[in-house]
């Protein structure tokens, strides 16, 4: 994704150069076309089209802040309620996840989605412990969300 | 048009405060380590981010000044209070800080033992 990222700004360096114009406005007409050769070339790179991955990283931001404003509702909740009937307790999940950086992109989600709190990580990196505000109704709909988040960061890291 | 946008970041700099509010209470409330931090870590995040967002609105659209230190502020706070949050609760648990009594499960603490089956 890098060297696509890096061959796409040369081309447009090279647009101004060929047109001897240097401003922002060139800049990004060379871009345009840049984008446009290696959507063309794309065969010939091993990864897929960059812009797939960009638009990856944008869904996961996106992932990112309804999930605080969700977790942010419940906690709201628990707080705001007169007895305090919570369960909360510890649990582990098995991930498939490999690379340090999407582990702790995964850590990150799951310490902002409602109720969950990432306290540990088993030493080879496979299993990440939880502590759950209420472990009885989350315990099923949290490995949903969680099997969404490792698709989406996979689908980054692709 | 001005006045309109004035109280709609008045609105949030309030939902910010509102929040912060909410995670104190939240902190003086909940029973343990581990779900006192579910509190301090969520809603503060949240408070902080959106009182921060509203300061930069108000000054972008009453004084035309765009101040990029904020919005790195919001980025900064974003990246690091999960983290923070969680090197807590790590370190509340490796120096043996009970769970709640009414807590049902604890999964971490087969690895703990399993960890110490093997140095023996």
């Amino acid at each position: 994704m890098a060297l696509q990222l890096l061959l796409n700004v040369f081309i447009a360096f090279t647009w101004m150069f060929l047109g001897n114009s240097y401003d922002f406005g060139s800049f990004f007409g060379g871009y345009l076309i840049g984008l446009l050769l290696i959507f063309t070339l794309r065969r010939y790179f091993s990864t897929r089209f960059y812009i797939l991955n960009v638009w990856a990283v944008i869904k996961l931001m996106l992932i990112f802040i309804r999930e605080l404003v969700l977790s942010n509702y419940a906690i709201f909740k628990v707080i705001i309620k007169p007895k305090l009937d919570i369960k909360p307790g510890i649990f582990a999940l098995p991930t498939e996840l490999k690379k340090d950086w999407e582990i702790t992109v995964l850590a990150n989600l799951i310490t902002l989605t409602p109720g969950t709190l990432v306290v540990d990580i088993s030493d080879d990196r496979k299993i990440l412990y939880i502590h759950a505000m209420d472990i009885s109704d989350v315990d099923e709909a949290i490995d949903s969300i969680k099997n969404s988040f490792e698709k989406a960061i996979m689908e980054v890291s692709r | 048009m001005n006045e309109i946008l004035e109280i709609v970041f008045g609105v949030i700099i309030l939902f910010g405060a509102l929040l912060s509010v909410l995670s104190a209470i939240g902190v003086l409330r909940l029973p343990d380590v581990y779900t006192r931090n579910h509190a301090a870590s969520k809603s503060a995040t949240l408070g902080v981010l959106s009182i921060l967002l509203g300061a930069f609105l108000y000054f972008w659209v009453e004084e035309g000044y765009m101040n990029a230190r904020l919005l790195l502020g919001i980025v900064f706070v974003f990246l690091t209070s999960p983290v923070a949050g969680h090197l807590i609760s790590r370190a509340a648990y490796n120096s043996k800080v009970p769970l709640w009594d009414k807590s049902v499960q604890d999964d971490l603490k087969m690895k703990n033992q399993d960890e110490k089956a093997k140095a023996r």
